[in-house]
């Protein structure tokens, strides 16, 4: 009985030796700021082609992320970074976080948005951060919607507007800049104007959108909020039921809008590198590019990408984004907001 | 020194073990790395610094300080109504204030929105908005703790001894007398207690000050969270969650001084509740039942209307905004309209959140039993290690979370970090839950069983259990409670595959449109049903286990 055993247990052993077995899939591991959202599919394909298992974890936003990145620059968290934006940007490369990589996707990326020359992040989409209005509310009270920021500060637009605070919100931050890059020093001067216009300041995207604007669903008290560009086509998306004209619209005036461009890198003294680069090569790629849009209502950088329909429709882009660099902004940021913070007081 | 005192020593360094190594790896492992890494004396010389601690712990004391009193306001004479007397719609009601213990702020600004503000139910001009942010703090405080009084308050009311305030009446003292004289003195444990967690949840709070404080208004651990994620100043977040431990450590200490020197005289024959009868009984019951059906379930109650009403019909035309019934909502829920990646399925995250917190249950019974008996009846060793339990309570969740990401690394991505991290929340509300019944029950009860021929067992299961068990339910409410509502804000790491009920719920809110925000109410409301669901179960258990003895 026994000599049967161990002859059977020999058997499987040289049958399983034999039997050409597929290899282990690896494993990539991507870290991202909490919206990131891509398709099921996309993923799949990804994982088919390159025998490979994708684990992605989430670090909170962009600011948390980067800074559990520097601490753990030793022994990362993970393989591949996605969602530090330009205003980390310097901050990033001056941490060296990451391994530079040369992906040959950048061939379809126009050079505005190589903002890196080391190419230790590239970019992969860009979205602006605009003023967003209640369409209804204008119609109804006969007013014009704003379109520049000084309007913002006119009597008659008083108590219309919430914005995020910039030391806790992201897109708060990029009003924060817009305004700075617009009236220069004089943007605190603007910022006491809004006070006494009476705007409203809140901690979060979140509340302002929901809680406090007029326009979406929180039917909040006001008609006027720090959103993106891309919030009209999300408001046409997801409507029940479905609406043909967006209830929101963002005001394009010249600099109101702040550019966010999102890079993605491969994490230095991280394990699986040759993996890593195929991801990057991977979410440059005309076929993630074009998936991102309506998962996380951002542009793709990729010109060969080609927009759904529902974002030429809706979505508004600006020709005139506010303009600063990643290193004026990474050596002034802290000191405008606690600047800022004063001010509002 | 005889051998019996030796070994009962030594069973309760084992009391003590699961607890003390369980908070040393998970608690002031990571903690220590990540102030270790970041903590420097220089910081204190920076008079900058100095200033932005000095406001904020003024503040934060401030503020801590008023709602605690506004909460007791509140909470002691609901504690009185639910351990004192009995009405229709009592479990109910009961199980409605601890329900905001459990939703995420942002979904209870949007409740309360969605009842009072422009186009809410009450259609109230911005009164949400008219009122002061300080107000609204405060508020929010007393709405989301009430609760910690009615329970620990409530709990220790019902385990009063009946005779001896009979007693006292027969004796001639009018209730005010009795109450001075008999019935407070022998809450004072469980006041300071409730106090204590109150004041503490107050002094920690986070959510609430962020959301609706604005840019005004900082505590100390809304501050180390702008300066250790936002502003990076490590050293200052650093700074300021030390400083932030040292006070938990102070108040966690008087605490223990102040509860070991009495010891309450309660019977495991609860004090029955009955209707009220004279007409003095009849109007506070009615008072305050209306002041807490009109504070808590009302907008409540907002939150399952919103999720079924439509107010998008006529968005971006003309006209007035319609209302309009919709199950759309809850049909979106399962429908992965995009095909993404990180899609749930609403019952796969209830799963997930109810998983957590089973398991959250069955750690912190775990972990909190042992330790609790050996609290129960304290020896010096004991006095020094017991106001370290409520240090968790006191930690800075940021500062945590970094710590944890230096010190587990990859191995955080395990979904076992979840129910880790909630059960070094809801182990101090074990512990303190447990330890006054423990300590109630007399040794003289023990020894006499014992005496009888009952094998250890046997004497656990006749005098210990019978007076435990409701202590042991209640304890296992609040640690069910505290992991379905925890927000993830202890663990900066998450894997998306497996969000819990309020990760959803973020998840919904963070993208603009009317489907995303009626899911989230949506989501919301089935968390709210989940978690009173749950509390009415255990409170039925409650009554009829009370039945039997």
């Amino acid at each position: 009985m026994k000599r049967f055993t161990f002859y059977f247990l020999l058997f499987t052993l040289l049958l399983s030796a034999c039997t050409p077995k597929p290899a282990e899939p690896q494993t990539v591991t991507v870290i991202t700021h909490d919206s990131f959202a891509i398709g099921e599919e996309t993923i799949k394909a990804f994982e088919a082609e390159n025998n490979a298992k994708v684990v992605f974890l989430q670090g909170g936003d962009a600011g948390s992320l980067l800074n559990q990145a520097v601490l753990t620059k030793d022994a990362p968290l993970a393989d591949v970074l996605f969602g530090v934006d330009n205003t980390f940007l310097s901050r990033a490369l001056e941490a060296d976080i990451f391994e530079a990589y040369e992906s040959p996707a950048l061939a379809d990326i126009p050079a505005d948005f190589k903002l890196d020359p080391s190419n230790r992040a590239l970019p992969v989409d860009y979205g602006d951060v605009c003023i967003n209005y209640d369409k209804k509310y204008f119609a109804d009270n006969n007013l014009p919607a704003p379109q520049t920021l000084g309007d913002l500060a006119m009597p008659e637009y008083r108590g219309l507007l919430v914005v995020e605070n910039p030391a806790t919100s992201s897109p708060g931050l990029a009003f924060l800049l817009a305004t700075r890059a617009y009236y220069g020093d004089g943007y605190l001067d603007y910022w006491k104007r809004l006070k006494e216009n009476g705007v409203v300041i809140v901690d979060s995207w979140e509340t302002a959108y929901y809680t406090n604007f007029s326009g979406s669903s929180g039917r909040g008290p006001q008609p006027i909020v720090v959103s993106y560009g891309t919030s009209p086509a999300a408001e046409v998306i997801f409507a029940s039921p479905p609406i043909d004209d967006a209830p929101t619209a963002s005001s394009l005036g010249p600099g109101t809008c702040f550019r966010q461009i999102e890079f993605v890198g491969i994490l230095k003294n991280g394990q699986n590198k040759p993996l890593a680069q195929k991801f990057v090569d991977f979410m440059l790629s005309q076929k993630f590019q074009e998936d991102m849009p309506l998962n996380m209502f951002v542009y793709p950088v990729n010109q060969t990408a080609k927009l759904p329909d529902v974002f030429v429709k809706y979505a508004q882009v600006t020709d005139q984004p506010a303009a600063m660099s990643p290193d004026e902004i990474a050596s002034n940021r802290d000191a405008w907001i606690e600047a800022w913070t004063e001010a509002m007081k | 020194m005889g051998l019996r005192a030796c070994l009962s020593a030594n069973i309760r360094i084992f009391l003590w073990l699961p607890t003390l190594l369980f908070l040393i790896y998970f608690f002031f492992y990571p903690l220590t790395r990540i102030l270790n890494l970041t903590f420097s004396p220089a910081t204190f010389t920076n008079p900058n610094n100095l200033l932005i601690t000095r406001n904020s712990l003024l503040f934060t004391f401030y503020q801590a300080t008023l709602s605690t009193l506004l909460t007791f306001l509140l909470g002691i004479p609901s504690a009185i109504l639910f351990s004192r007397f009995d009405f229709r719609g009592k479990s109910l009601l009961r199980a409605l204030t601890a329900v905001p213990f459990m939703l995420p702020t942002v979904v209870v600004a949007s409740s309360f929105n969605a009842l009072f503000g422009n186009h809410g139910w009450l259609n109230v001009e911005r009164l949400t908005f008219n009122v002061s942010p300080f107000l609204l703090i405060l508020a929010a405080h007393v709405f989301y703790n009430t609760t910690i009084v009615i329970r620990i308050v409530g709990n220790a009311l019902s385990r009063l001894d009946p005779k001896l305030e009979q007693a006292a009446r027969s004796l001639g003292a009018d209730t005010f007398r009795v109450w001075k004289n008999v019935t407070l003195p022998l809450l004072r444990p469980s006041l300071l207690a409730a106090a204590l967690l109150v004041f503490m949840f107050d002094f920690t709070s986070f959510g609430v000050i962020l959301l609706l404080g604005g840019s005004n208004f900082s505590t100390l651990e809304v501050e180390i969270y702008i300066r250790a994620l936002k502003l990076p100043n490590l050293p200052l977040a650093a700074m300021l969650s030390v400083i932030q431990l040292l006070f938990t450590l102070i108040f966690s200490i008087l605490y223990t001084r102040a509860t070991n020197q009495v010891t309450a005289q309660t019977a495991p024959r609860f004090a029955a509740a009955r209707p009220p009868k004279s007409l003095r009984e009849k109007t506070f019951v009615l008072t305050f039942y209306l002041l807490l059906v009109t504070f808590f379930a009302l907008p409540l109650l907002s939150l399952p209307l919103r999720s079924l009403t439509r107010l998008d019909a006529d968005r971006g035309q003309r006209g007035e905004v319609q209302y309009g019934f919709t199950t759309d909502y809850y049909k979106e829920l399962f429908i992965n309209r995009r095909g993404s990646l990180f899609y749930v399925p609403p019952i796969e995250a209830a799963k997930n959140s109810l998983g957590y917190a089973g398991i959250t249950v069955l750690l912190s019974l775990t972990l909190g039993y042992p330790a609790a008996y050996a609290l129960a009846k304290p020896t010096r060793l004991e006095k020094f290690l017991d106001p370290l339990i409520m240090l968790p309570l006191g930690a800075s969740a940021v500062m945590l979370g970094l710590g944890f990401i230096l010190s587990f690394g990859r191995a955080l991505a395990s979904p076992w970090f979840v129910p880790i991290a909630h059960t070094l929340i809801a182990l101090p509300f074990v512990i303190r839950t447990l330890q006054p019944a423990l300590a109630s029950i007399p040794e003289r009860l023990r020894q006499a069983a014992s005496t009888l021929g009952a094998s250890p067992f046997r004497v656990w299961q006749t005098v210990d259990f019978p007076i435990l068990s409701r202590a042991t339910l209640s304890a296992a409410t609040f640690a069910f409670t505290v992991s379905l509502g925890e927000f993830g804000a202890t663990l900066l790491l998450t894997r998306p595959e497996y969000p819990t009920i309020p990760i959803a719920i973020q998840r919904f809110l963070a993208q603009p449109g009317g489907l995303n925000f009626g899911q989230a109410m949506a989501m919301a409301t089935l968390l709210m049903v989940l978690t009173t669901l749950a509390i009415l179960v255990i409170e039925k258990l409650r009554l009829s286990d009370s039945g039997e003895f």
